[in-house]
C-alpha cells in the first residue's frame, strides 16, 4: 500500500450559469485585461489517498466524487493521481 | 394533533422559529437531533433553514449523510410527509429526495428579503390550506438559492404539476422556471426556499406563511402517497 496525491477539479457543467465565474471575468475586463473570455469558476480538492495502486487509488477518488465531491446535477469533475492525468 | 419532528444539524438557525410556526398551528412539535436515527413518532418531518455544517463544499452537501436522513428517507419512502425549508430544501435535493439542486444567486449577492411567490399546487400536505393562485409575501434569506434542474427534469415537473410555489413579479436568484418550491412524484416530500414560519403572525410583518403549518395539521393533510391517484395526469386525492 502507497499513499497517492490525488488532485481533484470540480467545475460548474458548461451549459449553467456560472455568476462567480463572471464577476471574476467582469472584475478582469475592468483592469484591463480585455482578451480574457469565458472564465469559469470551481473546485480544487488534494486528497492524500493510500491504496494498493495507482488505478486503485483513482477509483477511490472517483466513488469519492460520485458520492459526495461534485453534485451530478450542477458540476462535472475530473481527476489527476501523482503527475499522471486521467479522466 | 400532529406529531411533527423538526430536525436540528449543526448549524441549523431556524429551527425554533419552526418549531414555534408548527405549535402554534396545534402540532405536538419536537426536536430531533441529527444523530438520532428515530422518526417513528413522526407523523411529519421538517428539516428547518440555516447553515448545516456551514455550508462547506456544497450546502447541505454534509449534512445529508447525517445519521438522520436514513430515517428521513425511510419516512418518505413510507409516504410520511417531508418539508425543507431553505436549507432543509438543499438538504432534501442533495439526498434525492427532491429532483434538483440549489445554486449560487444569479446575481451572487445573499438576499435576505420579502419575496412573492404564487401557490400553484395545493394537493400537498404543506399547501392544503391555500387557494392555487394566491400570491404570498414571505422572506427568502440565501445565498444559494437558484434552483437548478436539466430541462428534461423541469418539463417532467411542469407536466405532472409538481411546481408548487413560483416567484412572481421578479425572479430574485435566477430560479429555472422561477421555481421556489417542488413536489416529489409522491407530494408527500416538499421544498421550499422562502421562510414560511417567518410570516407566520402579525406581529411578523403578516401570516401568509401560518397556513403552511396549518395545512400539516388538516384532518386531510396526512394523506399518504398511496391515497394518490394519478386520474388523467391529474392527482386526485381519494
Amino acid at each position: 500500500m502507497s499513499a497517492f496525491r490525488v488532485e481533484v477539479r470540480v467545475m460548474p457543467r458548461a451549459a449553467l450559469l456560472d455568476p462567480q465565474g463572471q464577476a471574476v471575468e467582469h472584475a478582469l475586463h475592468a483592469l484591463g485585461f480585455g482578451e480574457v473570455a469565458r472564465v469559469r469558476m470551481g473546485k480544487h480538492l488534494v486528497l492524500e489517498v493510500t491504496a494498493g495502486s495507482r488505478d486503485e487509488a483513482l477509483a477511490r477518488a472517483r466513488a469519492m466524487c460520485d458520492r459526495l465531491l461534485a453534485n451530478p446535477v450542477t458540476e462535472d469533475y475530473d481527476l489527476a493521481v501523482d503527475g499522471g492525468a486521467a479522466r | 394533533m400532529k406529531r411533527v419532528a423538526v430536525v436540528v444539524f449543526p448549524g441549523s438557525n431556524c429551527d425554533a422559529e419552526t418549531l414555534a410556526a408548527a405549535r402554534a398551528a396545534g402540532s405536538d412539535a419536537y426536536f430531533v437531533w441529527h444523530r438520532d436515527t428515530d422518526l417513528r413518532q413522526a407523523d411529519v418531518v421538517i428539516l428547518p433553514g440555516g447553515f448545516s455544517y456551514g455550508d462547506y463544499l456544497r450546502s447541505g452537501a454534509i449534512a445529508r449523510f447525517s445519521a438522520v436522513m436514513g430515517a428521513v428517507a425511510e419516512h418518505a419512502y413510507a409516504g410520511g410527509a417531508v418539508l425543507g425549508i431553505c436549507n432543509g430544501f438543499q438538504i432534501l435535493c442533495e439526498a434525492g429526495l427532491l429532483p434538483g439542486a440549489l445554486m449560487r444567486n444569479a446575481r451572487l449577492r445573499f438576499l435576505s428579503r420579502p419575496v412573492w411567490v404564487r401557490v400553484e399546487q395545493t394537493d400537498t400536505p404543506f399547501t392544503s390550506l391555500y387557494e392555487k393562485g394566491e400570491v404570498l409575501e414571505i422572506p427568502v434569506a440565501h445565498g444559494d438559492g437558484r434552483y437548478v434542474v436539466d430541462p428534461r427534469t423541469a418539463a417532467e415537473l411542469e407536466a405532472m404539476d409538481r411546481v408548487v410555489w413560483r416567484y412572481v413579479r421578479e425572479n430574485p436568484n435566477g430560479s429555472t422556471n422561477e421555481i421556489a418550491g417542488v413536489t416529489n412524484a409522491g407530494r408527500n416530500v416538499v421544498g421550499i426556499m422562502p421562510h414560511p414560519e417567518r410570516r407566520d403572525a402579525p406581529a411578523l410583518g403578516g401570516q401568509d406563511g401560518a397556513r403552511v403549518f396549518h395545512s400539516m395539521e388538516a384532518r386531510h393533510a396526512t394523506q399518504h402517497a398511496v391515497d394518490v391517484r394519478a386520474v388523467d395526469d391529474r392527482h386526485l386525492r381519494v
